[in-house]
């Protein structure tokens, strides 16, 4: 259900991008269906009532030399999703701020937000 | 060799935000050392032809880490990509003194550089998608540089529709990460080949090759391009045409598809259908158009389609268990062909740009009687149309030939008439604008027209050379053994390609960490 959710958060970004004829909206499109895609990373690492992937030396079996605990690894969430979301906040950050400021600067050009009115290039 | 690959992308990456330093002032210095770079690439890419190996970044294994691989598909990406960027950094170095900031330009151009490099030698698949952002971004900026109307236009379009697609690959990747618990490709791969293709897998897969098709620019998915490569200055529609939606688009399908998924004959005619829609449906479009440079976008669009269709052709003639050496020849035609359409197609817009400088327009009515105004301009674009065109024995020729050959042999007789019939109407366009740019009359407003001089002339004679000596590739038996013959391999080998490099990696760390 909550990737169903998800999907459809997707969808709505798609269809904003798609449908809307305002440059800032379709931008808005863009950035929420980059946080589907994100909510959908988190949850492939989320698992109900799991603990922070934080090693500290409760977990670590008495006697050996690093050997994990198996009940932190199955009760731990996975890190390696929220590394990646990370990675992709940043990476969309550094898109957003492109692209609204290419907005700006069409604004300055065209004096409109409309793209039926931004119609120099066709064919 | 192997501890120099992170230098292919640390080079440009360091270059990239040294050069805005030097600011207005320092523009020439900035200018020398870009030029620098770029030529210690080629000279790199050369030294890396034929050899193979892992590199794991930060000594982390296999499993956990981030591994760049080197092996011969990326080496002959490297090569395309160092061969088009040293061209096209040094027709930048005068073209661009008619634009400001060129610092800034610099920067942006070996941020792009880094970005394919990365792209082209990692053998992760998260990371992949990091090098096609940083690419991807570095892109965006350079269409809209001039800041004019059209460019700010385009480059908005060509944002949209490369961040939908950044966001379907992301969406893929995420998808294969929670069926398959990995992220490296190899691991990935093995892990498909032993629970075979569910439905989450083969819905990552249709996002990949929807997300990929929009970066290649296949025809449902090229609405941006022409729009886009003719508004960038011309050094850098001579990248993005030559080599950057073959390196985002071309390369990383083909990587996801044939080495990681591995082919199915569903997907291989899926493949050649894109490649015949794109072929013809380009060829159409650009004969009609009568703007220079948008006549090449879409003519890139038709090219883009040859190799698409070629590797589809190996992918389907793989997945049916034809003659081995069948899908080898197809997919060796693809490959020839997209270096081949990187040289010429990149010569072309180097020329397109040099014309664009003289006279200060690129509408082709406007134009006339430049032969011999622009004698070098002149013969460069003759011989890149020729290429283009598949005239014998320019390189454009060979590729095709081999095409047509792997068509017939596989009883697919409408492929070979529609390559031949494609490669006609290539022919007329470059014909048409052979006859507006420079025969016929002198305009009255263009008799004071001066042919270019310096690094511009010497990038168009060396992209020009290599137009008609790289017909050699495919005919020196040598020079196929060391450049093209272990590209096709790596993708005829398919998801096996990866058991050695598994073998060899994981037993080395194996109880090292986890």
């Amino acid at each position: 259900m909550p990737y169903a959710l998800c999907f459809l958060l997707f969808t709505i970004g798609l269809y904003c991008v798609v449908v809307k004829k305002n440059l800032v909206k379709i931008v808005i499109g863009l950035a929420v269906m980059e946080y589907a895609v994100n909510l959908f990373l988190i949850m492939l690492g989320w698992r109900t009532g799991g603990t922070a992937p934080i090693i500290d030396k409760t977990y670590i079996e008495p006697g050996t030399t690093g050997k994990i605990l198996d009940s932190f690894i199955n009760t731990s969430v996975d890190p390696l999703p929220q590394a990646l979301v990370l990675t992709s906040i940043v990476i969309s950050l550094g898109s957003l701020a492109l692209i609204i400021s290419i907005c700006i600067r069409i604004y300055e050009k065209y004096g409109t937000f409309d793209i039926t009115e931004i119609r120099r290039l066709r064919g | 060799m192997t501890r120099l690959l992170p230098a292919f992308v640390a080079i440009p990456l360091v270059m990239a935000f040294v050069l805005p330093i030097f600011g207005k002032k320092g523009k020439s210095t900035a200018t020398v050392l870009a030029n620098l770079a770029t030529v210690t690439l080629l000279i790199l890419a050369i030294a890396s032809i034929g050899k193979s190996g892992v590199y794991e970044v930060g000594n982390w294994s296999i499993r956990v880490g981030i591994i760049l691989v080197l092996d011969g598909l990326s080496s002959l990406l490297l090569l395309a990509i160092s061969v088009v960027s040293a061209a096209a950094m040094l027709f930048s170095a005068r073209y661009m003194e008619q634009y400001t900031a060129k610092a800034k330009y610099l920067s942006l151009f070996m941020l792009m550089v880094a970005g394919m490099n990365g792209l082209v030698l990692s053998g992760d698949i998260f990371n992949l998608f990091v090098f096609l952002e940083i690419a991807s971004l570095a892109s965006y900026a350079l269409v809209g540089f001039g800041c004019e109307h059209e460019e700010l236009e385009a480059s908005f379009k060509y944002m949209v529709l490369g961040s939908i697609a950044s966001t379907f690959i992301l969406f893929g990747i995420a998808l294969v990460y929670g069926n398959t618990a990995s992220l490296n490709m190899a691991c990935v791969s093995k892990a498909i080949q032993s629970s075979g293709l569910n439905p989450g897998l083969a819905f990552a897969l249709a996002l990949f090759i929807v997300g990929f098709g929009l970066k290649a620019a296949l025809v449902p998915f090229h609405a941006w391009l022409p729009d886009a490569h003719p508004s960038a200055p011309a050094p850098i529609s001579a990248m993005l045409s030559g080599i950057l939606i073959k390196t985002l688009g071309v390369y990383a399908l083909a990587r996801v598809v044939f080495n990681v998924f591995g082919v199915s004959v569903q997907i291989g005619w899926l493949l050649v259908a894109l490649g015949v829609l794109s072929m013809v449906a380009g060829a159409f479009l650009a004969i009609g158009q009568w703007d220079f440079k948008r006549l090449l976008a879409y003519s890139s669009i038709s090219q883009i389609g040859y190799v698409v269709l070629g590797i589809g052709l190996g992918a389907i003639l793989i997945a049916e268990k034809a003659n081995p050496a069948w899908a080898s020849l197809a997919i060796l035609g693809g490959l020839f062909h997209l270096v081949n359409h990187s040289v010429y197609k990149s010569l072309l817009f180097l020329t397109s740009g040099s014309v664009e400088m003289s006279t200060g327009t690129r509408q082709l009515k406007q134009l006339g009687g430049l032969a011999g105004r622009m004698p070098v301009t002149r013969t460069a674009c003759t011989i890149a149309s020729a290429s283009i065109a598949g005239v014998p024995p320019f390189s454009g020729f060979w590729s095709k030939l081999i095409l047509v050959i792997a068509a017939v042999q596989a009883h697919f007789y409408w492929i070979a008439a529609i390559i031949v019939f494609v490669s006609l109407c290539t022919l007329i366009m470059y014909l048409k604008v052979q006859r507006h740019v420079f025969l016929g009359e002198l305009p009255e407003n263009l008799q004071q027209v001066k042919e270019n001089r310096g690094p511009m002339l010497v990038a168009m004679i060396f992209l020009a050379l290599l137009c008609v000596f790289m017909g050699l590739l495919v005919i020196v038996p040598s020079l196929r053994a060391n450049i093209l013959d272990p590209a096709v391999k790596v993708l005829t080998d398919g998801p096996k390609y990866w058991a050695p490099i598994l073998k060899a990696n994981m037993f080395a760390t194996e109880g090292k960490i986890l």
